[in-house]
């Protein structure tokens, strides 16, 4: 066990203050940046704001940047870390309070990709080979915890950019078996917000805490668009 | 301060939630459906289920096993006739769920693919991967936002319910993220809000798992049933509690004691690792008691063996148990063996309905953990609850959207909101130098952990039931130091204690008067099931001073009790 400085960049919404809090905590091998800030929260200052919930990687709940890099930090051991450690609120979204941000803009692009299936006529029996199946599995694996938009540099400088997560999950229901709205959906990709924006800087998949791959999902988009095009 | 009407009211926007919200908004697209959540709907406590859901699809299956390997796993505290109507209802939720994208493993041929999970006397647990809770919870979520009468309020925390004269006709909530009070009036209410998990120390739950719901309905009179069932799961992490899901065990993986022994052989010969969840869980314990665990530095372990499972079974089937394990124990299950202990996992008990989703009170209705129907009983099998959410969540929303449909709104008097108002804000944001939540909940967490735990007996649970009161005592002097309006989880977390010593109460109080041994409750004093006294659920009411138990037949129709063997 050995005492680690944590500093987090804070913000107080009632006197618009933006400043950095100076913590001393003690960290074993398997204690993680979200062990240490619960430990701050209950011991040091009641005071200090962020969310959480599962400590598992899951929930996508405790995205935040550390040490310069989006992460989940249920999942960011501290030994593994440089100290100081800094913590910051996600980038390119407003910020409510300390690492709190407001993403509501995800869940309104969200709905624009109509992330459902749709179908014209109903389903009896569904056949699907495993094989089948591969092609959703990753970008379906999106725990909608913001790090890919927070790591994108394009929609750190256009937010009407529909962003990496969003365009995965377009495609995740493109490319689903059952889906019948391709025309529709392609259509959505199309958008001068949506695919075009994307100019390949890769930043999302390597902050993916799921493995997912919004640049590939975007680029396949690109080329279904072109291709329907050239038709 | 605003008033905002709606139709029917969903409190919790997890599987249950969601899945009422979508069933009451596909009956009629003129009801207007307001979801409240303390969290986005994502991050739910769904997200974490990760085994499957169980439900009669296969061929070789039939209803009658799934139910009665359900009651049997309830120790027989289950009513028979809603645990027919739940595996009868079950299949077409998770064909619904199919239709729906949800991306089910499946087999060769293409079709869903099952897995074999504990009580279960056949493969009937659908899944994916290991995160058939992230999947489902997604699915619905994604899907919810095709109805535009859904009406959300994310991060809202609900802090009373208004009741008169037995019927629902509102509630306030805290807009989180700017503070302010509101209140709603609306023709009905479904309570989704999930467990209790943060009354313990070790928990596989998440941080918002404290009971909200129990508590909102028990302090409106409406009474909460089998309390004292508390599950505990076998393999969590020890120290953190994060889960491993049955599916390892289910898959073929085996618990070792320090003598490299598959002790559960000892202790249910036939089922082994695969048999009731109380049974294996009070086998972990006996094992460490008596000095068969490994030490660790947080206590001693038993281990979970998927060695021999193979690279592609644990890739494919479990990554999130090779995740847990690489991650936050530091193990290669490919070569090691993973640390395990019992950790606190799920509530049977909760705000008490009958088979239709109706509590007590008209117009409220509650589904999924928060409620107790009871299917669950004693003890609830593996790959049920999802289901249970699915099947009790639809029910409950159709029923609560013919309510609002047959009956008119009561008016909310300005008054009733104004007490709350006072209470929450003078009462408890604006206290000055008192004690932190924190303290509290640490103090509560060791109190249910140590002695209300797997083993119980009476003089510990009387021990802690009067601990409770003092913390409830204490809880007065609780103050908030963030005094911010915006997004304050300090403050969030006092009204969340608050709900929580209730529900701490009604746990204890109805394990002490339980005199048996029945599935998940255990009591040392009384080691015997005991069908002539206690084949009752115990419903607990609040009152000014001690509850008050009332005993509630258990529903009979085919399977007569008989002793629980695995």
């Amino acid at each position: 066990m050995s005492e680690v400085k944590i500093l987090v960049k804070r913000f107080d919404p009632d006197s618009k203050r933006v400043y950095t809090s100076e913590y001393k905590v003690l960290a074993e091998d398997d204690t993680m940046v979200l062990d240490a800030l619960i430990h701050i929260k209950n011991e040091i200052d009641r005071t200090l704001t962020f969310r959480y919930s599962c400590r598992m990687g899951i929930c996508g709940s405790c995205g935040m940047v550390i040490n310069g890099k989006p992460l989940l930090a249920c999942q960011t051991r501290i030994k593994e870390l440089k100290e100081p450690i800094v913590v910051e609120p996600l980038y390119n979204f407003n910020i409510i309070k300390d690492l709190v941000v407001d993403f509501d803009i995800f869940i309104d692009y969200l709905k624009e990709m109509k992330p459902y299936i749709i179908r014209q006529e109903e389903l009896k029996e569904i056949i699907i080979k495993p094989e089948e199946l591969e092609v959703i599995a990753n970008p379906s694996a999106c725990i909608n915890c913001m790090l890919c938009f927070a790591a994108c540099p394009v929609f750190g400088y256009d937010q009407t950019f529909k962003g990496p997560a969003t365009l995965a999950l377009l495609y995740r229901y493109l490319m689903d078996p059952i889906d019948q709205a391709e025309e529709e959906r392609l259509k959505i990709a199309n958008d001068k917000d949506a695919v075009w924006k994307c100019s390949f800087w890769g930043e999302c998949s390597n902050a993916c805490p799921k493995g997912v791959d919004p640049a590939f999902s975007i680029q396949r988009l690109k080329l279904m668009l072109a291709i329907k095009s050239l038709r | 301060m605003d008033k905002i009407k709606a139709d029917v009211i969903i409190i919790g926007a997890g599987a249950a939630g969601l899945r009422a919200a979508i069933e009451a908004a596909r009956i009629d697209s003129k009801l207007k459906i307001a979801l409240i959540s303390k969290v986005y709907p994502m991050r739910s406590h769904t997200v974490s289920a990760e085994g499957g859901a169980a439900a009669v699809i296969k061929e070789y299956d039939n209803l009658d096993s799934h139910a009665y390997d359900t009651i049997k796993g309830s120790d027989f505290l289950a009513d028979q006739d809603a645990v027919e109507l739940f595996v009868r209802l079950a299949p077409q939720e998770l064909l619904n769920l199919e239709k729906w994208g949800l991306p089910w493993a499946r087999d060769e041929n293409g079709k869903m693919a099952a897995r074999a999970f504990g009580g279960m006397s056949v493969k009937r647990t659908f899944f994916a991967a290991d995160k058939t809770g992230f999947y489902i919870l997604h699915t619905l979520f994604q899907r919810s936002l095709m109805y535009d009468n859904i009406e959300r309020y994310d991060e809202w925390f609900v802090t009373s319910l208004i009741v008169e004269k037995g019927r629902f006709k509102g509630l306030t909530a805290i807009d989180i993220k700017n503070g302010t009070l509101h209140y709603f009036e609306g023709k009905a209410a479904i309570i989704c809000t999930g467990g209790i998990g943060q009354l313990y120390k070790t928990t596989s739950n998440g941080a918002i798992n404290t009971g909200d719901g129990m508590a909102l309905a028990y302090r409106v009179g409406a009474p909460l049933k089998d309390m004292e069932f508390v599950q505990f799961h076998p393999t969590g992490l020890p120290g953190k509690g994060l889960l491993i899901t049955e599916a390892a065990r289910g898959e073929g993986g085996y618990l070792l004691n320090n003598r490299y022994e598959r002790f559960m052989k000892k202790y249910a010969p036939e089922k082994l690792e695969l048999a009731a969840r109380d049974v294996v869980s009070r086998a972990i314990y006996y094992e460490i008691k008596e000095g068969r665990g490994f030490e660790g530095k947080y206590g001693a372990y038993v281990g979970l063996d998927i060695r021999h499972l193979g690279k592609e079974v644990i890739e494919k089937k479990l990554p999130t148990v090779k995740e847990i394990a690489e991650k936050y124990a530091g193990v290669d299950p490919y070569n090691e063996l993973i640390p395990v202990r019992p950790t606190m996992h799920y509530m049977m008990g909760g705000v008490h309905t009958n088979k239709n989703g109706e509590t007590p009170i008209a117009g409220l209705y509650a589904a999924g953990e928060a409620a107790c129907v009871s299917i669950n009983g004693a003890n609830r099998l593996g790959s049920n609850s999802l289901t249970e959410c699915l099947v009790f969540g639809a029910l409950a929303g159709r029923n609560a959207a013919k309510f609002a449909l047959e009956h008119d709104y009561l008016e909310v008097n300005k008054e009733e909101v104004l007490n709350e108002e006072k209470r929450i804000f003078e009462g408890l944001l604006k206290k000055e130098n008192g004690i932190s939540a924190s303290e509290l909940i640490y103090e509560l967490k060791d109190i249910m952990e140590e002695k209300v735990g797997i083993i119980r007996n009476g003089k510990e649970l009387e021990e802690a039931f009067a601990s409770i009161m003092k913390l409830k005592e204490k809880f007065k002097q609780v103050s908030v130091v963030d005094k911010s309006k915006i997004y304050n989880t300090d403050f969030i977390q006092v009204l969340e204690l608050d709900f929580m010593l209730d529900v701490a109460e009604a746990i204890t109080y109805s394990a002490l008067k339980r005199k048996e041994s029945r599935g998940a409750h255990y009591r040392i004093d009384y080691p015997k099931r005991d069908d002539e006294h206690f084949l009752v659920h115990q419903l607990i009411y609040k009152t000014e001073y001690e509850p008050r138990i009332e005993f509630l037949p258990v529903v009979i129709t085919r399977w007569q009790p008989t002793e629980r063997k695995y």
